[in-house]
């Protein structure tokens, strides 16, 4: 969670950056991203000479590269991007370079707590992850999923354990793939792994397995679950327990387990994506109860409203009471909490986000190239060039709102009534 | 059960050779009783029921047709040499039959659904054939190229075993190579709210990396608002809907739509690929429970066509030499674009000689339908398949086939030069980026 205490949250509308002034002064400016905090604008820019760097609201970077991208802040305001300079690759973290290198690195990541930075890299064409500038001591064949820790202290992913020849099918079953964790690979081996997964205290690392053509299942720290499936997504812990929750099918039926028992009751065609409360009590899910229809399933009881095109993850509120999510139908995107949805729709909208309190949910939506802040189903700030998602203060009486109009970045604090 | 002695009984395959001596009659049985009782029960019966085994369908099999009516050729011959034969002995065979049936399935049907369009009861002979697939690929006995593709699918998410920093990168090199020729051009990496996100298939930034730069100028110069991901998720093919392993089909076509959801991108524009088309919007949603694809889904087909039409790209001057095309089975029987696809050609090129038979009664390439992945064993038998298309591609006298499909790419490459065709094969892209206006 970002902690937003410390923010400015003085009633106040204030303009950071002239927008058409930056675009004049470089060769071209990528896409602009802004700080959690809302105090900085950046992007990537071309100089007069081909090279790359960042700015910031109206400085950039001392340092120029022969490639810059991924300009992304961290939970922490703090601004990375990956750098590319005599061939080789690193992370600029507010304009320093790490000191290590590598032939390639990407996907940076930060932990949820804002604290760690973490990115894929290869070296020696060996693959791993580099947890705040350290390299894994061991690298990898190949590398795919990956994750941190809550706590930012450990990173996991899926590694092919063995090299194998061309077309070598046999040696592919019996199986090349399992999780590595902190660079120390479990000694179980899997035809497939994907999507590790750590406990709230980081002790435990979870991931989807393959264990036969078409047997899967759930391994945790390397021990797989006993019973099998004919498929699985998404395995979750539960706070508090350290125990996992996934989404299994058995037959042609999906439904969820728990530490591979059955814990909802009902069959659905297709479930996924199971996030709990952040008391642990409650799971909801993407679900499918019939052919072509989605909606969310809380605690096994699917909402009565259905969509055709598609449902994203759910999103509980703080206290745990409320759920919303992402819904789209008739190619038209909107938001629904407890599974009523908002009276208009929009041609694009982002993550629900509930205030501290959950009594309040708003999102950042698009119509005809303009973008708007949603607060319950309500429009109350369009016609904006460009926007961010909005955020609550931590009393949930005010709303961040970062945005372009007419040229210039602004951060606003708006108070709710 | 007497089994067909042939040249293509004898070819080795290590994939059914080594697999098959696993196999139980119990083993057998079970997967046959479950892929026919639990995966497809009622539409099946329909078809054994309906077929009054007229052999209408021959004809329409180019197999049939270059290997002078060899009746095992049959559409309706393969499905009595597999799947008849399945049900009626309720999964009592031998491992050696189901080699046969893995060999017919894999490597004599390229799943193309012309015959279903020659049956007066439209039985669709491919959807069997896929059932005899599905029963292979439970019990491991698919060709080894074709497995290695599916296994490559499961373990990255794309069908070349492309690392995730060869894919960035290869983007990276690409935009700067198209940047050489149209100054200010990207690839727009991970850009978030983008209009359009473009997909390929793996053998682009594996082995046909100009294709990816000749997009990025393609974009620019109608001004497209685009983005790729530099995750898992940009590869849109999709051999395991192939090799019959529906629950890797289904995980990769998952992370499609969810990479494009994240990327909140309003439709997925995708490259020149037939089969990929088919899994995106067809096999993949069906199977994870969408009756269509929860984003839409552009073929480049369209979006060149919507492009040229609306003006936002003009040609500067045609193509000259002589063209003919290749319909794509997927794109074209399976989805109608043969009209525009000839409107995009004819707009393209000045001297443009049409197939024949043509659109959805074209000849398939017998690459598609996972047959060109079967790999260098079955290539002996493939061009053999192929002899109508030759002639077909021969009587057009064009010197360049332009084929907007990777399969068909490659399989009419291959024709090209086992036939000694004196041909060339292009991709529209390579045709449209030589003829379009660029900005000064
Ligand atoms: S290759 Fe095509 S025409 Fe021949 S049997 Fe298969 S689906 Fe039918
Ligand atoms: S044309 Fe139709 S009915 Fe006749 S043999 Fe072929 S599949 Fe059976």
């Amino acid at each position: 969670m970002i902690n937003t205490k410390n923010w400015d949250w003085g009633i106040q509308n204030k303009v950071l950056a002239d927008i058409a002034e930056i675009k004049s002064r470089y060769q071209d400016v990528h896409e602009f991203v802004v700080s959690p905090d809302g105090e900085k604008i950046a992007a990537p820019v071309v100089l007069e000479d081909d090279t790359f760097t960042a700015c910031v609201n109206n400085d950039q970077w001392p340092d120029t590269f022969e490639k810059l991208w991924y300009l992304r802040f961290s939970p922490g305001n703090k601004l990375t991007a990956l750098v590319m300079s005599d061939d080789e690759w690193t992370l600029a973290v507010d304009g320093r370079v790490y000191e290590e290198n590598y032939e390639y690195a990407w996907d940076v990541r930060f932990s949820e707590n804002g604290e760690s930075i973490s990115m894929l890299y290869k070296r020696d064409n060996l693959y791993g992850v580099a947890l705040n500038g350290k390299p894994w001591a061991n690298g990898f064949v190949a590398i795919r999923d990956y994750c941190l820790s809550p706590d930012g202290k450990r990173t996991a992913a899926t590694v092919q354990v063995k090299t194998l020849d061309e077309a070598d099918v046999f040696g592919f079953f019996a199986g090349a793939w399992s999780v590595a964790v902190d660079g120390k690979v479990w000694p179980e081996k899997f035809i497939n792994a994907w999507k590790p997964a750590f406990s709230k205290d980081g002790s435990l690392v979870a991931a989807e397995i393959r264990t036969d053509i078409c047997e899967y299942s759930v391994a945790v720290n390397g021990k797989s679950w006993e019973k099998k499936y004919g498929s699985v997504w998404d395995p979750v812990f539960r706070p508090g327990n350290g125990s996992v929750i996934a989404a299994v099918k058995e037959g042609s039926n999906w439904f969820l387990a728990e530490n591979g028992s059955r814990i909802w009751g009902r069959n659905y065609n297709q479930i996924w994506l199971p996030k709990l409360s952040p008391d642990g009590k409650r799971i909801a899910a993407v679900a499918s109860p019939e052919f072509g229809k989605w909606t969310i399933a809380v605690d096994d009881r699917p909402w009565a409203k259905l969509f055709d095109d598609m449902v994203l993850a759910p999103v509980f509120s703080p206290d745990g009471k409320r759920v919303a999510a992402i819904v789209k139908e008739n190619n038209h995107w909107s938001i629904a909490v407890d599974g009523k949805t908002w009276p208009e729709s929009y041609d694009m909208i982002w993550d629900p986000v509930f205030s501290p309190c959950g009594k309040n949910v708003v999102a950042k939506a698009e119509k005809n190239g303009r973008y708007a802040v949603v607060l319950n189903g309500k429009n109350i700030g369009t016609n904006y060039d460009a926007l961010w998602p909005p955020i609550f203060s931590p009393d949930g009486d005010k709303i961040l709102l970062r945005y372009i109009a007419d040229g210039k970045y602004y951060r606003e604090v708006r108070p709710l009534n | 059960m007497k089994l067909i002695d042939s040249p293509e009984s004898k070819v080795v395959d290590p994939g059914l050779d080594e697999t098959i001596k696993k196999l139980t009659p119990e083993k057998i049985k079970r997967v046959v009783d479950h892929v026919l009782t639990k995966e497809n029960a009622g539409r099946l019966q329909m078809y054994i029921d309906t077929c009054v085994h007229c052999g209408l369908c021959a004809e329409a099999c180019h197999t049939y047709l270059s290997r002078d009516k060899d009746p095992n050729f049959s559409p309706v011959a393969k499905v009595k040499n597999t799947l008849w034969e399945l049900v009626k002995q309720k999964g009592d065979v031998s491992p050696e039959f189901i080699r046969q049936a893995a060999r017919i399935a894999f490597t004599e049907c390229g799943a193309c659904r012309r015959c279903s369009m020659y049956c007066p009861f439209g039985i669709d002979i491919a959807y069997l054939i896929m059932i005899v697939r599905r029963i292979c690929s439970l019990l491991g006995v698919v060709p080894q190229y074709l497995q290695d593709t599916t296994n490559s699918h499961a373990a990255t998410s794309n069908q070349m075993w492309v690392h995730q920093d060869e894919w960035i990168d290869t983007l990276q090199w690409q935009e700067e190579e198209a940047g050489f020729e149209i100054p200010g051009v990207r690839i727009p990496l991970e850009k978030e709210g983008a209009d359009v996100m473009y997909s390929v298939i793996a053998p682009e930034p594996k082995i046909l990396a100009q294709l990816l730069g000749n997009m990025a100028m393609i974009m620019k110069v109608a001004g497209i608002d685009w983005t790729m991901p530099a995750t898992d998720g940009w590869d849109n093919s999709n051999m395991a809907m192939y090799s019959g392993d529906f629950e890797i089909m289904g995980r990769v076509e998952r992370l499609h739509w969810e990479t494009a959801a994240r990327l909140k991108v309003k439709k997925i524009v995708m490259g020149e690929c037939g089969h990929a088309f088919r899994g995106a919007v067809y096999d993949g949603p069906k199977w994870l429970g969408w009756k269509f694809p929860p984003i839409p889904m552009v073929h480049a087909i369209e979006f060149y066509y919507d492009l040229i039409k609306s003006g936002r790209i003009k040609i500067k001057e045609k193509y000259k030499e002589p063209v003919t095309i290749q319909d794509p089975c997927n794109t074209v029987r399976g989805r109608g674009l043969g009209d525009k696809l000839r409107y995009v050609v004819n707009e393209l090129c000045e001297d443009f000689t049409d197939v024949s038979p043509n659109q959805e009664h074209n000849y398939c390439c017998m690459a598609g339908g996972g047959t060109i992945n079967c790999g260098p064993p079955w290539k002996k038998s493939r061009m053999i398949s192929n002899r109508v298309k030759a002639e077909q591609l021969a009587a057009t006298g064009a010197k360049i086939v332009i084929t907007p499909c990777h399969n068909c790419h490659s399989g009419i490459e291959d024709i090209i030069g086992y036939y000694n065709l004196g041909m060339h094969v292009k991709f529209i892209n390579e045709i449209l980026v030589e003829t379009m206006e660029r900005p000064e």
